[in-house]
């Protein structure tokens, strides 16, 4: 009897964990983590920004060099890596329910100053929201963000797992040049541009 | 092929490993499994937040720093492991990280400061986007359309930009 309840509230301990904001003692070891456990499954660096690559290579190749590769061979894996990602947010998100981000004050009366008004949810729904798309606000963030990122990733050669993470872990000069570049331009659209559109 | 410096280091690891590719169900599985764990962790270290990215770059948290220096700190260690016991893969592969090639450096420059836009405007990097839309913040369906096009526009320029 008593060992069903240690296993009971055992289990009830392991949901509630799972289930609330790690802190970051946590997440960022975990995060870590996955460099190492990619590498002793078969060699794999971490990354996710190859998979648009991989994307672009299996539907529109067109005649750039740069996408004529096979893409099955080197980029199933990373490919099978992001369709779980997507799943992983999913379970995470029936687990978590509705979740607010217990930001700092300071961001709140930032953000507030800018006009964001809704805190709820991972992201402001005025605008990451279909019916915000069609917004100045909404586009910028969305449409013009999402380029960029794709664009950049791929003229850097890596993203934050690919740069930040791996490439830092592996002490390589490209990614602190990479890293410091996320940080100038992420300082650059939070202070001079956000403030613009917002 | 392309005459760039750069070209040859991120040509998707074709040496790395030369036996024939034993791309099994179940080792896919693996990486499809680790990639939901990915996503639980994308997502309850709130990593993958617009809130939190801003608090970020606004320097009033250091938490996305502790998580972003933490997992850089393990990820180092572990990898001068394997590198120091020359360990090998599950597969039986030797493990080898290839450098990447500084070239003139530009590419690092600014297509990372190109990202780093990206970064603060989205709130998200490519993991974040699609564990977003598994939390049911679809419209960033619309910000992967438009990073893969970013891509393939990059894919076409390549001999024409600086690396």
């Amino acid at each position: 009897m008593g060992e069903v309840n240690w296993e009971c509230s055992n289990a009830v301990f392991m949901v509630a964990f799972l289930s609330s904001p790690w802190p970051w003692y946590v997440a960022g070891p975990v995060i870590g983590l996955f460099v190492p456990l990619l590498l002793l499954v078969d060699g794999k660096l971490f990354g996710v920004s190859s998979s648009l690559r991989h994307v672009c290579a299996a539907v529109l190749p067109g005649k750039a060099d740069y996408f004529r590769y096979d893409w099955k061979r080197t980029g199933l894996w990373n490919l099978l890596f992001v369709a779980g990602i997507f799943v992983g947010g999913m379970i995470a998100s029936h687990w978590g329910g509705h979740r607010d981000i217990a930001i700092a004050d300071s961001t709140r009366l930032a953000l507030t100053k800018l006009g964001i008004h809704d805190f709820s949810g991972l992201a402001p729904r005025e605008v990451f929201s279909w019916p915000a798309l069609l917004s100045l606000k909404g586009f910028i963030s969305v449409v013009v963000g999402g380029f960029l990122v794709g664009f950049g990733t791929a003229y850097a050669g890596g993203c934050t797992s690919g740069h930040a993470i791996s490439g830092l872990a592996d002490l390589q000069l490209a990614s602190l040049i990479a890293v410091v570049g996320f940080f100038a331009g992420g300082l650059l659209a939070t202070h001079l541009i956000l403030p613009l559109f917002l | 092929m392309s005459n760039q410096p750069a070209t040859d280091q991120d040509a998707p690891v074709q040496g790395a490993s030369r036996q024939a590719h034993r791309q099994t169900a179940g080792a896919l599985l693996v990486y499809f499994l680790l990639g939901i764990c990915f996503g639980v962790t994308l997502t309850q270290s709130e990593v993958l937040s617009w809130f939190r990215v801003q608090e970020m770059f606004r320097f009033q948290s250091p938490r996305m720093y502790e998580i972003i220096a933490s997992a850089v700190v393990v990820a180092a260690v572990a990898v001068a492991l394997i590198k120091r016991f020359r360990l090998r893969a599950l597969s039986g592969e030797p493990i080898s990280i290839p450098p990447k090639s500084l070239g003139y450096g530009v590419r690092y420059a600014v297509g990372g400061t190109m990202f780093g836009l990206g970064w603060a405007l989205t709130g998200a990097c490519p993991g974040p986007l699609f564990a977003l839309v598994g939390n049911g913040v679809t419209v960033m369906i619309v910000a992967i359309a438009s990073a893969l096009a970013g891509t393939w526009l990059y894919g076409l320029l390549r001999a024409k930009l600086p690396h």
